[in-house]
């Protein structure tokens, strides 16, 4: 889900510049509230488990990969600003050291991943697992729902984001400047790539850990509750 | 605290060497092909696209080392820079926007 640069206008760009943009500001503010130093390196670890998630890409029917993001699972730990700022923190040093997602799509890939993704999976966690106590497999059950609904309002967000190109964007005689891929095919291409393994993949992942944190470590799930940080 | 963080650090470790399993799916991800795949496909490159897909050359393309032949080697030495790299960054945004202490 790694847009490069070119498939993207860079008028496109600058709108998803400017729209990813307040959030960031915004995401700062919130994060200073919540975050402590104890605190910072469960942001690193959860940051950098985002990072190498999305190294795993799994076959999708048709000869394309896709994979997981990690974005809910971090949200549901440290709150979805904080996952706003971990997620755009493991985008751009892909983007800047590995050439995965382009410098100018970077708004766009924030906005997708890095907002839309974590905050749409941590609303569905919260309907999910209320407040069940932590034990609850309201937590697990949820967060994996979460993170299948959370990756795929994100991926539609990029289809779309693709597919708007080449009705906004071409030459004079019709030829495509960038992404040549109309809504018709950007929206099939990316949902069923999502809906079905990078879908299963993020719901495995942010269930899965969720269920491990729940056992093992399951006040790392009640550390930043934003009621009890600002107390 | 502490404890459980290093133990989520040496499961991250695994991840980064289990990361060449990320290698065995061939193909890209939708909307991720390079330039010249459009050649093939299209018989042509939209021209904006290959006007701005050189934009940035990254120095560790596509999770590679260059000069490095191995593809898995090259993959785990990427996943473990990017890790460190990650970790920093973050650290560094933490200490600009956390509190001072719990």
């Amino acid at each position: 889900m790694h847009i490069p640069d070119g498939y993207l206008s860079p008028q496109t760009c600058a709108v998803m510049y400017g729209v990813a943009t307040p959030f960031w500001i915004i995401a700062a503010k919130k994060v200073k509230e919540t975050l402590t130093t104890k605190t910072v390196p469960l942001l690193s670890v959860f940051a950098a488990f985002s990072f190498v998630i999305m190294m795993f890409n799994a076959p999708v029917p048709g000869g394309t990969t896709a994979h997981a993001v990690g974005g809910t699972l971090m949200a549901i730990v440290l709150g979805p600003w904080a996952a706003t700022i971990g997620v755009s923190a493991a985008l751009l040093i892909q983007a800047i050291f590995f050439g995965d997602g382009g410098i100018l799509a970077f708004g766009a890939n924030c906005f997708n991943m890095a907002i839309v993704l974590p905050f749409v999976g941590y609303g569905v966690y919260k309907l999910i697992a209320k407040d069940a106590p932590i034990d609850s497999p309201r937590h697990w059950i949820g967060a994996a729902i979460g993170g299948y609904v959370g990756i795929n309002a994100a991926a539609f967000c990029a289809a779309v984001e693709f597919g708007i190109q080449p009705i906004l964007f071409h030459t004079a005689n019709g030829t495509p400047l960038y992404c040549p891929y109309g809504l018709s095919q950007s929206i099939p291409g990316m949902m069923i790539a999502h809906l079905t393994v990078a879908g299963l993949a993020e719901a495995f992942v942010t269930g899965g850990v969720v269920l491990f944190l729940q056992k093992a470590m399951p006040h790392l799930l009640t550390t930043i509750k934003p009621k009890e940080a600002v107390a | 605290m502490r404890k459980e963080i290093k133990m989520l650090w040496i499961g991250i470790a695994i991840l980064a060497i289990l990361s060449p399993i990320g290698l065995l799916a061939s193909g890209d991800a939708w909307g991720e092909w390079g330039a010249e795949e459009f050649k093939k496909v299209l018989g042509f490159i939209p021209p904006g696209l290959k006007h701005f897909s050189d934009l940035w050359n990254a120095p560790l393309p596509d999770y590679t080392i260059p000069g490095l032949h191995n593809d898995y080697i090259g993959y785990i030495g990427a996943a473990i820079v990017g890790i460190i790299l990650v970790a920093i960054f973050t650290w560094i945004l933490g200490k600009f926007l956390a509190k001072k202490e719990a």
